[in-house]
């Protein structure tokens, strides 16, 4: 193998038999146990799709769509899918700090270990909470608007693929080769001085699906300014949207910022620059300074949208408008202009100053101020409302709850002389967890609930929501609370075996916990089937919970072009103004529809894409020619595609519009 | 004093959860992580002032204006009041602007470049008496300890006498660590090539853990050491029983200790090769490489600009205070 020939090494660069999970050790067996399944239940699907005919349909309807919604539902789908992969990461890491005490080792070697929170933090991050947020904004931001589609239907299809090559490019890690060990930021010099493919995986994964993310961005801050229903100003634009805002725009000014800090590390790993090394003028604080530049925006770019998930939620089920609007925007817009500004607080033990350490904890702490304002607001809006505790706000109170919480302990990290003792510790698992769960997948799983019924024309069903709501709760506060103690017992991250037998119990309770939540998730997808299964018995009308927004004004699920007539808006909460004022939807007098016709560009340059990051990964150089050469062809030959426009006749909107789910309002809405 | 009371019974149910384990963060041993941990929990203090009530009145509201609930009021349409929402903006403000004070005050006082001026609360330094040098250097995966005023050198066993205020500087031979001893002094960064500095003192005798807090590599769970505060005369037999073992730690030995290595047990050298320390901050270890100080000087002298003022290089060995033999701890 080490002799072979100048061909062979040509065609396969570094890739040989030795990068294969073969050998005969325990981290290879689990290896090869996860493969079966992995490649078991993907034979299962391919071969259940391939009986079933459906191909066809999964390529004309899914895969090439430009339709907004079904985008939206594949980002979701996506995202669950690599939920499950990011939390048996967690679960492993449970299990290996629960047990790896003293003698005992544990289960998995540091080499094993490292990449498993690497692959967890990044694959959570960037495949479940970024997919989560741009599926939920792809889906409901355009209904919230009026609009028929985003600005660019096409360029959202191929983000869509950009980010799914990425995942690829991660879950092949997983079986040809490793993964980084460099923590989900990819520090350097951990990340230039690890040999192999594992950071490069990476690099290229995070390179395509952040391109993608930007590329999002951009569509949606042109979708929101240039495409509202007529009479939509700025300021009676829904929250939701209003937060989608913000989040796209930090996203168009922040990704690049990631995009360049990978390439300059790229640069050093692949040719030998020194950006981040200490020789020859590098400075690994650079690298340091500028990912931090992109990633506190970054938690924002997360948290954003699921705030505007809330306030459509509080007020929905308050039957109430929602309080303090005008504060809400200002609050969402200081937010966004103060991320930038506080991105040193993640190394204020790097010994800059004094005066520059109290600057940058001045402008965190004050990020608190507009996000106390929201909280205030969110209660304001219940008081003298008539709340109804359904499954989308039972989820909105245990983020009112657990966030409060979180970030409590958030601003004490932001006391930057606190800091120096409860940096890189467990304290600070905790707390990134406790916002990061407590505010994104709680408010993911709110989202998930409330708007379902819209997506699909049924609810979901609220017993196993209930429950998947309780062991999430509950789960999150004995996994990540032992984690705080643990933090004040002076205990860091990321480490993989321990000493002190006394700090053991914690991390049995914490494991504990992660089971809980594990239920918790088990319980979401038991509500899924259970709920798709019996659909009949959960269909409800097309404005189940007597919504404020655009999108319950149409039928549920939306027509592929959304509204027949642009509505017109008058009032803040459009919907329940047109509800007041007697509206009666049109029967008649449609006009043909121009859409955006299906394109398998996305496709195609998605795997061209991947197959350029493999290349590069494992230095295969011409399979990264190529297909780079492929992208920018197939790029260049979609722009003589001049026909990417459909009709939908008239006919055919007035059928819909006949047949859609309109039943009336509130009607099998919860029991 | 009634504002510790009102901190006590916050902390109450942190205390409870933290009852019979020991919470090092929260009773440190060094006078400097003590007055760390004082603002950590001042901050809380004045935080809980606002989360608590806000906790309260979630569930209260929500049980008052829960849709079951007829004699509540309901008023679909009122979303505005000013008065609210001045108050909405201004209660944050001011838990902001108190908790922004201490923190300013706290980080400009506990700067760790910043020579201490008390050994603890109501005892200033004994003028006479010099601050313990300590060069430390995280190496791949373990700690090297430089004692310039006594000659010689430790793995992974560091100690200081009570109440001698301790000047460490820092650097790292390749990845970049983070010293911390969490019962003496909040952590700081070790970084190849640049310099840092930490200032500290610990007030009871004790062995007590260090550890590296910056994830550097597959033997970083390992990267653990031993931090004693020892008594004048325990030092004094600490250092003695070092030396007694004769060994020196040369440039070639450096090297091979330098290597990369995990669970590295103690050890000590009796004395060391002059300019190590230097070196290493300079990265001239190897045979052939050109030390940066030297570099930077050439540079320096080319254009205005000198080396930034802080951390981030080396300052040119001409410009940096020699730590003399006289700055020994009085006995
Ligand atoms: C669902 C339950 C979860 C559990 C039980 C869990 C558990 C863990 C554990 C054990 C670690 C390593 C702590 C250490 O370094 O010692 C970790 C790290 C991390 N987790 Fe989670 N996690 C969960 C969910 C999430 C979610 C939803 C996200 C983000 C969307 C997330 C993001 C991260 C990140 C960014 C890291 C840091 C990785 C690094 O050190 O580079 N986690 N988590
Ligand atoms: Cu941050």
């Amino acid at each position: 193998m080490d002799h072979r020939s100048e061909i062979w090494n040509f065609l396969l660069g570094n890739l040989s038999l030795k990068v294969l999970p073969l050998h005969n050790t325990l981290e290879d067996r689990i290896l090869q146990v996860t493969f079966a399944v992995v490649a078991i239940s993907g034979l299962a699907i391919f071969g259940w799709v391939t009986v079933k005919r459906r191909w066809g349909y999964l390529w004309r309807e899914w895969f090439t769509t430009v339709d907004h919604k079904k985008l939206g539902i594949m980002y979701m789908i996506l995202a669950t899918v690599m939920l499950l992969r990011g939390f048996t990461d967690a679960i492993m890491m449970r299990i290996q700090q629960a047990t790896a005490f003293g003698a005992n080792m544990g289960y998995l070697p540091p080499t094993h270990y490292d990449q498993i929170f690497t692959a967890h933090g990044a694959i959570m991050i960037f495949f479940v909470a970024m997919a989560y947020i741009v599926g939920l904004m792809n889906y409901v931001m355009p209904t919230q608007i009026g609009a028929r589609d985003v600005a660019f239907p096409f360029l959202n299809n191929l983000s869509f693929w950009l980010t799914v090559s990425g995942v690829m490019l991660f879950m092949t890690s997983l079986f040809v080769g490793s993964f980084s060990r460099a923590g989900w930021l990819g520090y350097p010099p951990v990340s230039e001085y690890q040999l192999g493919s594992g950071v490069d995986y990476y690099i290229w994964g995070l390179q395509l699906s952040g391109l993608g993310t930007l590329l999002t961005g951009i569509n949606f801050v042109v979708t929101i300014l240039k495409m509202r229903a007529p009479g939509m100003s700025l300021m009676k634009m829904p929250m939701f949207t209003w937060t989608s805002l913000c989040t796209s725009g930090l996203i168009v000014v922040t990704f690049p910022i990631l995009t360049a800090a990978l390439f300059l590390l790229s640069l050093d790993r692949y040719v030998g620059t020194h950006f981040f090394t200490n020789d020859l003028g590098g400075n690994v604080m650079m690298y340091i300074n500028l990912i931090w530049i992109w990633g506190h925006p970054e938690v924002y770019i997360l948290i954003l949208p699921l705030f505007g998930v809330f306030s459509e939620i509080v007020a929905t089920f308050s039957g109430k408008r929602l309080f303090g609007y005008s504060s809400m925007v200002y609050a969402t817009v200081s937010i966004m202009i103060l991320s930038y500004l506080v991105w040193l607080h993640h190394f204020f033990t790097m010994g800059s100053g004094p005066d520059v350490n109290s600057f940058f904890a001045l402008t965190t702490m004050m990020i608190s101020i507009p996000t106390g304002v929201k909280i205030f607001n969110w209660l304001f809006t219940m008081y003298r409302g008539r709340v109804r505790f359904d499954v989308p706000m039972l989820w909105t109170m245990g983020f009112l709850f657990t966030f409060t919480i979180g970030g409590m302990t958030g601003v004490m990290l932001s006391v930057a002389p606190a800091d120096f003792l409860l940096h890189n510790s467990l304290f600070l698992v905790a707390h990134f967890h406790n916002v990061i769960i407590g505010g994104v997948v709680f408010g993911v799983f709110a989202g998930i609930n409330y708007w379902f019924p819209k997506a699909f024309g049924f609810q979901l069903d609220p017993f196993w929501g209930k429950a998947s709501f309780w062991f999430w709760q509950i789960g999150f506060w004995v996994a990540f609370g032992p984690l705080y103690v643990l933090g004040l017992m002076g205990v860091t991250r990321r480490l993989s075996h321990f000493e002190d037998p006394s700090l053991q119990i914690w991390f049995v309770i914490a494991a504990f916990g992660a089971f809980l939540i594990l239920l918790g998730i088990l319980s979401f997808l038991m509500q899924l089937y259970v709920s798709i299964r019996h659909r009949e018995r959960y269909a409800v009308g097309h404005d189940p919970w007597g919504g404020r927004t655009l999108e319950w004004s149409t039928s549920s699920p939306p027509p592929p072009y959304n509204f027949a007539f642009t509505p017109v808006v008058r009032e803040r909460d459009a919907w329940t103004d047109m509800k007041e004022h007697g509206y009666v939807r049109p029967r008649d007098g449609f006009q043909p529809i121009h859409m955006p016709k299906n394109s398998a560009t996305g496709v195609w340059i998605g795997l061209l894409g991947f197959a350029f990051g493999f290349g590069m990964t494992w230095y295969i150089w011409w399979l990264a020619v190529a297909s780079f050469v492929g992208i920018v062809a197939v790029a260049i030959g979609h722009t003589f595609n001049y026909h990417r426009e459909e009709t939908i006749p008239a006919e055919d909107v007035k059928q819909f519009e006949h047949t859609g789910n309109w039943k009336p309002a509130g009607e099998g809405a919860s029991a | 004093m009634p504002a510790n009371r009102l901190r006590g019974l916050v902390l109450i149910p942190l205390f409870i959860a933290l009852a019979g384990c020991k919470a090092v963060l929260l009773d440190p041993s060094g006078d400097v992580a003590r007055q760390q941990s004082d603002v950590m929990t001042a901050s809380v203090a004045i935080m809980a002032l606002i989360i608590v009530p806000v906790l309260v009145a979630i569930a209260v509201i929500a049980w008052r204006y829960r849709a079951s609930n007829r004699d509540a009021r309901y008023e679909p349409e009122w979303d505005h009041s000013s008065q609210l929402e001045l108050a909405v903006w201004a209660v944050p403000l001011l838990i902001i602007i108190a908790l922004g004070a201490i923190t300013w005050i706290g980080t400009h006082q506990l700067d760790p470049y910043q020579p201490l001026n008390r050994v603890v609360d109501g005892k200033s330094i004994d003028t006479n008496v010099r601050p313990l040098e300590i060069e430390v250097v995280s190496l791949d995966w373990k700690w090297l300890f430089f004692y310039p005023q006594y000659g010689i050198a430790t793995v992974n066993d560091v100690a200081a006498p009570v109440d001698v205020p301790i000047h460490f500087k820092l650097t790292s031979s390749r990845m970049m660590n983070s010293f911390f001893v969490p019962a003496l002094v909040g952590q700081i960064y070790t970084m190849a090539g640049m310099q840092t500095e930490l200032n500290a003192v610990i007030n009871k005798p004790g062995v007590y853990r260090g550890f590296s807090a910056n994830y550097s590599g597959i033997g970083f769970t390992d990267m653990r050491f031993r931090f004693q505060g020892l008594t004048r005369k325990g030092f004094q037999d600490w250092i003695s029983r070092a030396r007694a073992g004769g060994k020196t730690l040369s440039l070639a030995a450096y090297r091979k200790l330098a290597s990369p290595s995990r669970n590295v047990p103690a050890a000590y050298f009796a004395a060391y090769a002059p300019d190590l320390y230097q070196r290493i901050l300079n990265t001239c270890t190897q045979p052939g490489q050109v030390c940066k100080d030297k570099m930077m000087a050439q540079d320096a002298r080319r254009n205005q600009w000198g080396p930034s003022a802080r951390h981030s290089s080396p300052r040119p060995a001409a410009q940096q205070p020699l730590t003399s033999v006289h700055e020994v701890p009085a006995h």
